[in-house]
């Protein structure tokens, strides 16, 4: 057991790394922008240690109860990349919010300490404790900008619901293993049968708790509200961090354990996938704050990567995979542009902030209008080719119900990206917003653009990647 | 031959929008951008005429084919062209420099992001011509949608907000539809390759659904009865230069949709719903121009006008008659040159007078006698007067129709003298008459430059209706072929069932 300790050394190098800049917080005064320095080098370093784990073959820890495959590396790879780039654009941001605290930087390296947790479990105990090492990061995340009011409401909304759904969570976990007599995934699979109802309760409510997570519908309602009174920088790490996890979870979680189960929980999966996208479509429409309106779209995305999973194929789980990784920049790149909504020093996030944008800045609009379109789903940009994968794998599965109805709310939802985009190019202009930028969020938002544009000229970078993941 | 010459057609007005995009200052007066764009645009013209000189016309095969691995596996990037497809290439290239040319008075702002547009528009359209992969097809195919929405959203007139959605949305869910039955034609047959698809076939028992949903995307690009709705609006608040690509090519990829892959690929689902289109074109040839008659918007009858054109093409189309499918294309391209002069001819007016009312004008023809000659040949092109490249067309269509059914030939015939009486009317309204409004006595005619624009079109509108043989020459291979094809797929299922 001793000997496997250098497979976990990128979970070890984190937790050294929150400690340690907790002590330098300690002793030192003001040292805020220097943690949030030093955590977003160790974010680095974290990629590069991870970087050479792709290669390795599974293998697993602590009574199998730990898991290092190409999936999880693979994640986790996502989640420290949108960390780094998480970090990078909104230092500027915390900063005029006064929301520079050390504490910042630290709660978020221990959030992504969750997160690996959480990707690598391959058993209920270790799954539950990196869920709720995330989530308390993410409680005080939510309402660290304590003196607005909204702030302080969204993290009190988050906590009291998350604990809820946490609490759902572990009674399914207790089920589970009074019906599987065990906790890990590798024992648990052998003890099922979809005769055994128990064990379909058991799944319904870990699958309530991890919808929650996703902000899926029926279970989303805290979604708009946490995303608009978050300070942005937390609702862009909500947007994605906690997603990536989750989303593995759930691939987990449905592959490894109860995969023998998929008749019982295939219709679960469909349900919560087309609710999700109709309901992310049609409630976007009447949303007038950015952050909001983002949080109604995510729920819509969140439909779609949940429709690759409902297939059953590799195929579907890696089209999810591949819809997440080119979500997540998406929505790196849209929160860029709303870090951009600056002038003397306070932000706009309504979409009448965006009137006439085009007229005084023509790079910024030129990005929005590429990243609308391809949140959108238009070829030929990268959002297109997401769910493009994605109903390959549904269609193949001859799934057409939920290709049809995915295909209709990508219709709706163009309606309130178009919309967006008339605002931007359509209406009169306003007063010019600030262009000095710092350099992270530049990079960010031009790296992103860029991505989401030539995507299609060799789409194959990505998917011969992803199609390393091989989970049944 | 090594030389990419189709990829080089597509991805050329890319780069000159490119080039614009990062070299060209973009302030009002300097003209440079666009000397860019008309340069780039005339050498892909020239491009687009060297490819059909060296274009073998007996040739049954796709030719210049392109075959590179894309989507890792399963979905190559396959361009190609093969008779039928050059005209649409040579279409398209022939008319973006006329746009280019003609952009210089109705855009006042932001020159350079139009030009930009308009060339990538370009590439779009050479892209659905000839592709040879149906997802490569669909890219090209909705991706024209964004340069189109800016277009009409930007630079369009008043109700250009609520047009740009009407059009973006329509065509959108449109061809959703036709995305799901791409997959679902790889998951059935393993390729989306259509050169491949014509030699294996595709099940007949798909084929009805697959058609349904091919023929939700083109009906509305067509468009066809009933959903033609946003044409009209999308045409009266593009600036010309916009209705002239809606109307010259961007409404023929439908029809080009029509040949190639629904007869191509369901030819016996083709077969089946027959009856369906017939209706459909039959009303929109007799609706559409009685509708036409009542327009007091000059673009709006122009609009109105293509939609009974259209229909024309569409039954022309599924006549499944070698004369009749000749007829359609030489119909579209017909119509391509023709309906781009007629929206050029009430730019020169809209310039003028700020106005496309019909009754704000009369007696044109005492003020402006150049113009009132133009605007008789693109009318009687219009019309389809033998002589002008429309008659061909028509004729053709007609004939076909009649070898098949005798009844809806009739019924399409009456649509010919419909459409020679709205077309009559507005020449008689807006150029004879009494000057009645004094502000036209201060117009002046048609400058240098528009007479080089126009003379560019009328010419190949009387050339083709006198002598279309270099038309029919070049679909005619193609065109025989297809409707082996057809036949050969139909008379086997035939057996089949048997």
């Amino acid at each position: 057991m001793i000997e496997n300790l250098e497979l976990i050394l990128p979970e070890i190098f984190v937790s050294l790394a929150i400690m340690l800049f907790l002590i330098i917080g300690v002793y030192k005064k003001n040292s805020s922008s220097l943690v949030y320095y030093l955590s977003t080098v160790s974010l680095l370093v974290l990629f590069a240690l991870l970087f050479n784990y792709y290669s390795l073959s599974e293998s697993s820890l602590f009574n199998e109860s730990y898991k290092i495959d190409k999936l999880a590396t693979f994640m986790k790879l996502l989640t420290a990349v949108s960390g780094i780039f998480v970090m990078l654009t909104s230092s500027k941001y915390i900063q005029l919010n006064k929301i520079d605290k050390i504490e910042y930087p630290i709660l978020i390296l221990s959030s992504i300490l969750g997160m690996m947790v959480m990707i690598s479990s391959n058993d209920l105990i270790v799954f539950y404790m990196g869920l709720e090492l995330q989530s308390l990061a993410l409680y005080v995340l939510a309402s660290f900008n304590r003196d607005n009011i909204f702030s302080t409401e969204s993290g009190l909304k988050y906590f009291v619901l998350s604990a809820l759904s946490s609490g759902l969570l572990l009674y399914g976990c207790s089920l589970i293993y009074g019906f599987a007599e065990s906790t890990n995934f590798n024992v648990i699979i052998n003890n099922t049968n979809s005769a055994n109802y128990g064990l379909t309760f058991g799944i319904v409510f870990i699958l309530v708790g991890l919808a929650f997570k996703i902000s899926a519908v029926p279970f989303h309602m805290w979604a708009p509200d946490v995303y608009q009174g978050s300070p942005t920088s937390v609702t862009l790490f909500f947007a994605i961090l906690p997603k990536i996890a989750a989303l593995t979870v759930f691939i987990r979680f449905l592959y490894v354990p109860f995969a023998n189960m998929n008749d019982q929980w295939q219709i679960i999966i469909v349900f919560l996938s087309i609710g999700s996208m109709l309901f992310g479509a049609v409630a976007a429409i009447g949303q007038r704050n950015l952050k909001r309106l983002v949080a109604y779209s995510s729920i819509g995305h969140m439909g779609y990567a949940l429709a690759g999973l409902s297939t059953s194929t590799n195929e579907g789980i890696q089209s999810s995979i591949i819809y997440m990784t080119i979500y997540l920049i998406m929505n790196l790149a849209f929160f860029s542009c709303l870090f951009m909504l600056r002038r003397n020093e306070s932000y706009y996030e309504n979409i009448e902030d965006l009137s006439g944008l085009s007229k005084n800045h023509p790079i910024l609009s030129f990005s929005l209008l590429v990243i609308l379109f391809s949140l959108a789903g238009i070829p030929p940009l990268a959002g297109f080719f997401a769910k493009f994968y994605i109903f390959m794998a549904v269609i193949e599965e001859s799934m057409y119900f939920l290709a049809i109805v995915g295909l209709l709310s990508t219709v709706i939802s163009a309606f309130y990206y178009l919309r967006i985009i008339k605002v931007i190019y359509f209406d009169p202009d306003m007063d010019k917003y600030d262009t000095n930028h710092h350099f992270g969020l530049k990079f960010t938002l031009a790296i992103t653009t860029i991505f989401i544009l030539i995507y299609f000229i060799y789409p194959r970078g990505l998917t011969d990647l992803i199609s390393k993941i091989i989970i049944i | 031959m090594n030389f990419p010459i189709i990829s080089s057609l597509i991805l050329l007005p890319t780069i000159g929008a490119l080039f614009i995009f990062f070299t060209r200052p973009s302030s009002k007066k300097y003209q440079s951008s666009k000397y860019v764009a008309l340069f780039i645009s005339l050498a892909n013209f020239l491009l687009s005429l060297y490819l059909w000189y060296i274009f073998d016309k007996s040739n049954v095969d796709f030719q210049f084919v392109e075959n590179r691995e894309w989507l890792s596996g399963f979905i190559n990037y396959k361009v190609g062209i093969d008779g039928i497809s050059i005209l649409f290439i040579l279409l398209t290239t022939f008319i973006v420099p006329i746009c280019i040319i003609s952009v210089n008075a109705t855009v006042t702002n932001k020159l350079k992001n139009f030009l930009i547009a308009i060339l990538l528009m370009e590439t779009m359209m050479i892209g659905v011509f000839c592709s040879l992969d149906l997802v490569v097809f669909y890219l090209f195919f909705e991706a024209g949608l964004i340069p189109m929405f800016l277009i009409i959203g930007i630079w369009g007139g008043e109700r250009r907000v609520y047009s740009a959605f009407k059009f973006f949305l329509y065509t959108l869910l449109g061809s959703v539809l036709m995305l799901i039955a791409i997959i679902s034609i790889y998951w059935i047959t393993g390729t989306t390759d259509v050169v491949k698809l014509y030699e294996i076939g595709i099940d007949p028992k798909y084929q009805k659904l697959l058609w349904l949903a091919f023929f939700s995307s083109f009906a509305v690009k067509t468009p066809m009865w009933p959903v033609h709705t946003w044409l009209p609006d999308a045409h009266v608040e593009a600036p010309t230069a916009g209705s002239v690509l809606l109307a010259a090519i961007l409404l023929k990829m439908a029809g080009y949709g029509f040949i190639r892959f629904s007869l191509g690929l369901f030819p016996i689902a083709s077969e089946y719903f027959i009856p369906l289109i017939y209706f459909l074109s039959l009303i929109a040839i007799i609706y559409t121009s009685l509708v036409a008659l009542m327009q007091e918007d000059m673009k709006k009858l122009i609009a109105y006008s293509s939609v009974a054109h259209m229909g024309f093409v569409t039954l022309g189309i599924f006549t499944m008659t070698q004369q009749g499918i000749e007829g359609s294309i030489i119909q579209m391209i017909s119509h391509g040159l023709v309906s781009a002069a007629l929206f050029l001819s009430v730019g020169v007016l809209y310039e003028r007078m700020h106005t496309r009312m019909i009754n704000k004008y009369s007696g044109l023809v005492l003020i402006m006698p150049k113009y009132a000659i133009v605007l008789m040949v693109f009318t009687l092109g219009s019309i389809g007067l033998p002589g002008t490249s429309g008659f061909v067309g028509e004729f053709l269509i007609l004939m076909g129709a009649f070898k098949k059914n005798f009844l809806v030939a009739t019924i399409a015939s009456l649509g010919v003298i419909l459409g020679a009486a709205y077309m009559l009317w507005l020449y008689k309204r807006v150029i004879f008459g009494n000057l009645i409004n004094e502000d036209l006595k201060k117009l002046i005619d048609l400058k240098k430059i528009e007479i080089l624009v126009f003379s560019s079109l009328v010419f190949p509108i009387l050339f083709f209706g006198f002598y279309p043989e270099p038309l029919i020459n070049s679909v005619e291979t193609s065109v025989i072929n297809l409707i082996d094809m057809y036949n050969f797929n139909i008379n086997n299922n035939l057996v089949l069932k048997k």
